[in-house]
């Protein structure tokens, strides 16, 4: 039987497939998920993978019930995930939601078409941004990876379930359906290269132990079922003995820690890149595809003596503020293509001056921002300071 | 018990007192429901630590609480898809999905249907009280013709559904139905479908008696228990009464009973078959 496809060899590889590969390579054992374009070669690649390492693939009934499988595997110990589209994603966020209140680690990965409804399937879009953060109804944490490359899909699905393992919270793995479908040559780490973070497993006495309380990190520690220690989980706000309250007190405390345990890691969760940012006078934000039109346009405007910089944040909820503050102070305008109405805009306004001189190149007809129309922008934008 | 000696049955030792009182109205069906299960758990002999409960959202779905096992209570409806993944996972757990009539039947309609057909070894308990309890007393897929309801004022103009009928047709491994009247019978299904290697799916009658019992003018608890008993039609399915379903009349004991493979062992003969091949 062949060895998994993991070894450290070049080849050219799909968007998706990367994804799935990097998932194996993280330890990911339970798959769960249903057809949908333009996710499903993450699927299809899962289904033979995952047999091979003594995984478990299932294709369910739809996407609630998919992301509800890989809960329940995850809660039986398995490095579990799903993958998906708009709509799809639109349907189990209720579970991901219960996933970020009850801290059961997963890794969601979402490939962007165009929406809303059933929107236009084959094209890609950059319109779920904002979904990946509120979808789900009420105050939660959760963590959302923008990868701009097959290389770096692969590498952000890796990393997507150590944070998720690590800080117990829901990853989304967020691509747009070009760099899904982007077919490139990568090289990647041998199997079992990549760092792997192993869950930490209660294993004190059994009486005392709180499901929910938490050292000075904020992350509890997990109960494997069957070790003895029989806790109750529940999507109903929950003190740290794990068991429903509506006692104010335990509540505001209880859903401090839950929403502020992320803050408490910024350094660790957080990721960007930064592109001739120290001198930019005219700064583009972007991620996904259309960060490396951006990249291009930068070079581009560069060539022609204009100061462009590029912060394309990787990590992109939490947004990377600090690091996003520092660069867009230096700056005259910044300039944020996205691939829709412009739903980065807004994050990116929020850490700007008021009348910062924030631009927007949204493109919302299920076109790539092509490398020309950010570098005219840019061209405008040079020429007015 | 397993190891051959007999232990008394004390429902106590299952029970969390912590979370004592439960919130059961006086009469509701689901206590007797839930002794039987823990009964049949007991005479079974398996170990709290290795028992896993899952339930959604409702009246039923509070019960998982009380038990002193592995609990989880989850999003309405959802219940049998979180135990797909986790018995998947963890096929050493027992695994019992604890759900209703509206969270099985309705918003989990779909999940039932195709964790029949999958045949993961899963035991499904399905309390119908034929009403949304939690909620207030809405119509639910079980509600009985012309039974009033908050959202059937006129009374109700939708059949209901026969749960165990479609869980048959749907390949689940073994289907039944008692009531919480006949609790002896109810230990001794919910111990064949624990047992049986596969989906079982088993239908408990369960009386609402605060909310659709007062709405409908169904008499006291004891009342409405001894509808029950007036109601089972024990003898196996066939003859002239073929409806769909007919409220009020109840077949009940083993209604379906078949082996076939079960899921996760289809899966691993065939990864086993892929490796060696």
């Amino acid at each position: 039987m062949p060895a998994p496809e993991t070894a450290g060899t070049r080849r050219n590889l799909q968007g998706n497939h990367a994804c799935a590969l990097g998932a194996v390579a993280a330890g990911c054992r339970f798959y769960a998920g249903y057809p949908i374009t333009p996710s499903s070669e993450v699927a299809e690649r899962m289904a033979v993978e995952l047999p091979r390492v003594d995984g478990i693939f299932i294709q369910m009934e739809d996407e609630i019930a998919s992301l509800g499988a890989v809960l329940g595997a995850s809660l039986g110990g398995m490095r579990a995930m799903t993958a998906t589209s708009g709509p799809g994603f639109s349907l189990l966020q209720e579970h991901l939601g219960f996933a970020s209140g009850t801290e059961i680690p997963c890794v969601i990965v979402n490939v962007m078409r165009g929406g809303p409804g059933t929107g236009m399937p084959t094209r890609p879009s950059q319109s779920d941004l904002m979904q990946a953060r509120w979808g789900a109804h009420g105050d939660h944490p959760v963590i959302v990876l923008t990868p701009a490359s097959v290389a770096e899909i692969w590498s952000e699905t890796v990393r997507a379930f150590n944070l998720s393992e690590r800080y117990r919270v829901p990853v989304v793995v967020l691509y747009d359906e070009v760099v899904g479908h982007l077919i490139e040559t990568v090289e990647l780490p041998a199997r079992g290269a990549p760092e792997v973070v192993e869950r930490h497993w209660e294993n004190g006495p059994r009486e005392e132990f709180q499901p929910y309380a938490a050292g000075d990190d904020g992350i509890p520690v997990m109960a494997r079922p069957g070790d003895g220690y029989r806790i109750h989980i529940t999507g109903l706000t929950h003190a740290e003995d794990g068991f429903p309250t509506q006692d104010p007190a335990a509540v505001d405390r209880v859903m401090g820690r839950l929403l502020g345990k992320l803050d408490r890691h910024r350094e660790a969760i957080e990721s960007f890149e930064t592109v001739d940012c120290q001198d930019a006078e005219v700064l583009v934000v972007a991620y996904g595809i259309t960060a490396r039109s951006a990249l291009r346009a930068v070079r581009q405007a560069r060539e022609e003596g204009i100061r462009a910089g590029l912060f394309r944040p990787i990590t992109i909820w939490p947004f990377p503020e600090q690091a996003f503050r520092e660069v867009a102070e230096r700056a005259a305008a910044v300039l944020v293509p996205e691939m829709s109405a412009g739903q980065l805009c807004l994050e990116v306004e929020r850490h700007c001056a008021p009348g910062g001189g924030v631009e927007r190149l949204g493109r919302i007809d299920g076109q790539p921002i092509a490398p020309g129309e950010i570098l005219e922008r840019l061209r405008g934008l040079a020429s007015r300071g | 018990m397993a190891d051959g000696t007999e232990s008394r049955f004390e429902i106590r030792d299952w029970l969390r007192e912590a979370m004592m009182p439960h919130f059961m109205c006086p009469g509701c069906g689901h206590g007797i429901a839930l002794r039987a299960l823990l009964r049949a758990i007991h005479e079974l002999g398996i170990s709290r630590d290795r028992l896993t409960l899952v339930s959604g959202i409702g009246c039923s779905g509070r019960i998982a609480a009380y038990v002193d096992a592995n609990t989880v209570h989850v999003t309405h409806g959802r219940p049998i898809t979180f135990a797909t993944g986790l018995k998947l996972a963890r096929p050493d757990l027992e695994v019992i999905v604890v759900t209703g009539d509206g969270d099985c039947l309705a918003i989990g309609g779909n999940h039932l249907v195709h964790a029949c057909r999958r045949n993961l070894d899963l035991t499904c308990l399905m309390l119908n009280n034929e009403i949304y309890g939690m909620t207030g007393g809405q119509v639910s897929p079980t509600t009985s013709e012309d039974r009033f309801t908050t959202t059937t004022p006129l009374g109700n103009h939708e059949p209901g559904f026969d749960a165990c009928a479609l869980a048959a047709a749907a390949g689940a491994g073994l289907v039944g139905r008692e009531t919480t009247m006949q609790a002896p019978a109810l230990v001794k299904l919910i111990k064949e479908g624990i047992a049986h290697r596969g989906f079982s799916f088993i239908e408990v009658l369960s009386d609402c008696t605060e909310i659709y019992g007062r709405k409908n003018d169904l008499g006291s608890s004891p009342e409405m228990i001894l509808r029950q008993k007036e109601g089972v039609r024990p003898e196996s399915y066939g003859g002239e009464d073929e409806r769909p379903f007919r409220p009020g009349s109840w077949k009940t004991g083993v209604l379906a009973h078949h082996e076939r493979p079960e899921y996760l062992e289809v899966l691993r003969s065939r990864a086993a078959r892929r490796r060696d091949g």
